[in-house]
């Protein structure tokens, strides 16, 4: 289906499935048990969800297929989001205009930067990414502040143009007059789901990006990216430039990083600067790496894991530590509170930065590396002969380049 | 003319802490060929040295004085520092006052042991993987160690004053024959620069004329050669990433009183120590001293109202934007070797 062969005609509609159901699946625990903070199907994490997502499989055509490890992608999100708002403030709440325009200025934005930035590889490449987006961002800051309007932030005011927006009409995103912030709530039993358009809108979108990276994925232009990353000079050597595949990844992940600030700004019509800052480029590498870097689950996973944790991590604070172990003795339980303390809540980062390093060292292959894992386990203790025969399934890359 | 010295001298206090960190960086590059993502955590470790021997030494007792009263008309309560009850209110006091110059005792052997900690338990394994990993494992490190920092000492930057007799500033135009105002040059920024300078100077003379360096520098050219020669290179470069740690961490504890430190000064600073380092050529020494400090003043240059009326905003790129064009231009630096990292 789709130019796609069974087995990724099979994966795909998984994928189609698990999205379109998140807002069920994500909220496995009644309302009134103890366990509802643990429930994640509130609209606006789910759309981060798919940002997220959408941003990291972009991430990871660069990353994953080539290895060219990008240190400012955040900046591309960042013009994506200002490209969005302005088409608010210029034409109407219909986020559909900002959204190609998002894609359109990231990519320009991301052919100028890549067209630079390629001529070098290894961490030359990346500190010429990390220095295209802190010049970004300073100047978002400072000399741009027209455009960007500094440290506030760009938000849509009343007195803006809005040509497109008809007398009456919806004063908050929308696609064609459904807006984004409406949701269906059911309540089953003691369950309640939250059906809301704007995680929707983001979920088809992102079904698209994967489909799209899936296709790339198995096009002969992906196995192309594939070869730089496993010997570039090889590739010169058979006297192919490598330079215009490198670059095509470069922008195309730059239009997905585009689109997911459109995205994140049709959610909520702000912009600020600080979505440029290279601590964000930083938060989805972590995502990629930690996911899965080439694999094409990996990055959706890792922004999926590193969200939810992220929101439920910073809910925890000393009174449910202490709800949680209250079965043990007094002298046991503060201890263990005392313990657990600086990783949760506030410290949610540091957890964070240790688990990067425990996937960095230990687990290359990342989140999809453990499930691949954990299935040859079983397969074998089931019997079956597997297929892990080193002489037919060559063994998987390492996941980063030189 | 004194306009531009006063930029010339404004840029060297930055321009010192650029040439520690990227010496440090440069060192650990040269020797283990690993890029440390981490050296700006290091400086901040430093930096923080300072506040916890701060700590240490403000460290008080509380007494209750019946001759006074506060302004409810209890005994006043008296906060005295255990320094000061050793070694009678003149010494302690002068002690507390000399706390920031002091941690440099105190984090040398901190830093070192911190720097070998880190060698040993987690860098070593990463000499034979790509330099993107090593990144990434070290960017992460740098995570674990901010958090840290910041669990223990909140998120506000702390104020850790220079000495009393540093605080004030050195009219240095009259030196020169200007007119007095014009060029003020703060005391401790005097320190700073020539601290970073007998710093810098150190590491030079030890890697040029010890034994110890001399054979650092032959494993820096070649190691396996020097591997053959049944010379343990590995505990040497050990020996010279304790060092690298040490010097960001005397570059931090001395920055402490010019920036209030706080968590996330290592990151600020890294991201241009990189740039500096590139700039100057990775693997090169004096590279990356003379790209710190041209960087520093380049930067201070910039932030003169005269450029900044012409090329708006341009302070705050200059940096990035000298690097890029070193980069496209030059690829190996100002000085760096010819075939080293040059793709």
């Amino acid at each position: 289906m789709a130019g796609l062969d069974a087995r990724d005609t099979r994966f795909l509609l998984i994928v189609v499935a698990l999205t379109l159901f998140t807002p069920i699946l994500l909220q496995p625990f009644p309302e009134s048990s103890s366990l509802a903070q643990f429930n994640a199907g509130y609209p606006d994490l789910m759309q981060r969800f798919a940002i997220f997502g959408i941003f990291a499989i972009g991430f990871n055509i660069l990353f994953g297929l080539t290895g060219y490890l990008s240190f400012g992608h955040a900046a591309f999100l960042g013009v994506g989001s200002y490209a969005t708002v302005w088409m608010f403030k210029l034409l109407s709440y219909n986020v559909l205009p900002g959204l190609i325009l998002a894609v359109i200025t990231s990519g320009l934005f991301a052919l100028l930067i890549g067209y630079i930035s390629l001529r070098r590889s290894g961490i030359y490449f990346s500190i010429l990414t990390l220095a295209f987006a802190q010049m970004s961002f300073n100047l978002a800051y400072s000399v741009l502040t027209p455009i960007t309007n500094g440290e506030t932030g760009l938000q849509v005011y009343t007195d803006d143009p809005q040509y497109l927006l008809a007398e009456g009409g919806l004063t908050t995103t929308h696609i064609f007059g459904l807006a984004m912030n409406k949701s269906l709530v059911a309540p089953v039993g003691g369950w309640e789901f939250t059906f809301n358009v704007g995680y929707y809108f983001c979920a088809v979108i992102a079904i698209a990006a994967f489909y799209l990276s899936l296709r790339i994925f198995r096009s002969p232009f992906g196995m192309m990216l594939r070869a730089v990353k496993s010997n570039q000079q090889r590739m010169s050597y058979t006297g192919l430039n490598t330079r215009p595949y490198t670059l095509a990844a470069f922008v195309i992940s730059g239009m997905y990083a585009g689109l997911a600030g459109g995205l994140m700004a049709s959610m909520d019509p702000l912009a600020g600067a600080e979505r440029m800052q290279w601590t964000a480029s930083g938060e989805v590498v972590l995502m990629t790496i930690l996911g899965g870097a080439g694999t094409l689950m990996g990055p959706v996973l890792g922004a999926g894991f590193i969200k939810y944790f992220e929101n439920i991590f910073s809910k925890i604070n000393d009174n449910v530590l202490h709800g949680w172990f209250a079965f043990l003795p007094d002298g046991l339980e503060d201890l263990l509170v005392t313990i657990v303390h600086p990783f949760v809540g506030k410290g949610w980062h540091l957890t964070l930065g240790l688990l990067f390093m425990l996937v960095v060292i230990f687990l290359p292959g990342g989140l999809v590396e453990v499930g691949q894992r954990l299935r040859r386990l079983f397969t074998r203790r089931g019997g079956t002969p597997d297929a892990a025969d080193p002489r037919h399934a060559p063994k998987s890359a390492p996941h980063v380049a030189e | 003319m004194d306009a531009i010295l006063l930029q010339i001298l404004n840029g060297l206090d930055k321009g010192s802490a650029y040439a520690l960190i990227a010496l440090g960086l440069t060192l650990i590059f040269g020797t283990l060929g690993v890029v440390n993502f981490a050296h700006g955590a290091l400086f901040m470790l430093g930096a923080f040295c300072a506040v916890t021997l701060q700590r240490i030494l403000t460290f008080s007792f509380e007494t209750v004085d019946d001759s006074r009263t506060d302004f409810l008309g209890n005994p006043l309560k008296v906060e005295t520092p255990y320094v000061e009850a050793w070694f009678g209110p003149q010494t302690g006091g002068a002690i507390i006052d000399w706390s920031v110059p002091l941690a440099i005792l105190f984090a040398i052997p901190v830093m070192i042991s911190i720097g070998f900690a880190m060698e040993r338990g987690l860098i070593r394994h990463f000499y034979k993987r790509p330099h993107a990993d090593q990144i990434l494992v070290t960017f992460g490190l740098a995570i674990v160690l901010q958090e840290i920092v910041k669990y223990f000492f909140g998120a506000n930057p702390i104020p850790t004053p220079a000495p009393e007799s540093f605080r004030g500033a050195l009219d240095f135009g009259i030196l020169l024959g200007f007119d007095p105002n014009v060029i003020i040059y703060p005391y401790w920024r005097l320190v700073y620069f020539l601290f970073a300078m007998t710093i810098i100077g150190g590491v030079f003379a030890f890697l040029r004329y010890t034994t110890f360096g001399m054979v650092v520098r032959a494993g820096m050219a070649d190691r396996e050669t020097v591997g053959l020669l049944g010379i343990d290179i590995d505990r040497r470069f050990t020996v010279m990433f304790g060092i690298a740690a040490a010097v960001a961490g005397l570059a931090g504890v001395m920055y402490t009183p010019i920036n209030a430190p706080n968590y996330h000064m290592g990151m600020d600073f890294l991201v241009l120590s990189f740039v500096v380092v590139v700039v100057g050529g990775m693997g090169s020494l004096p590279g990356a001293v003379l790209a710190g400090f041209l960087l520093g003043i380049l930067e201070s240059f910039a932030s003169m109202n005269e450029v900044k009326a012409i090329l708006p905003g341009i302070d705050q790129i200059i940096i990035y934007l000298v690097a890029i064009i070193i980069l496209l231009t030059r690829p190996r630096g100002l000085m760096g070797r010819r075939g080293v990292m040059e793709e």
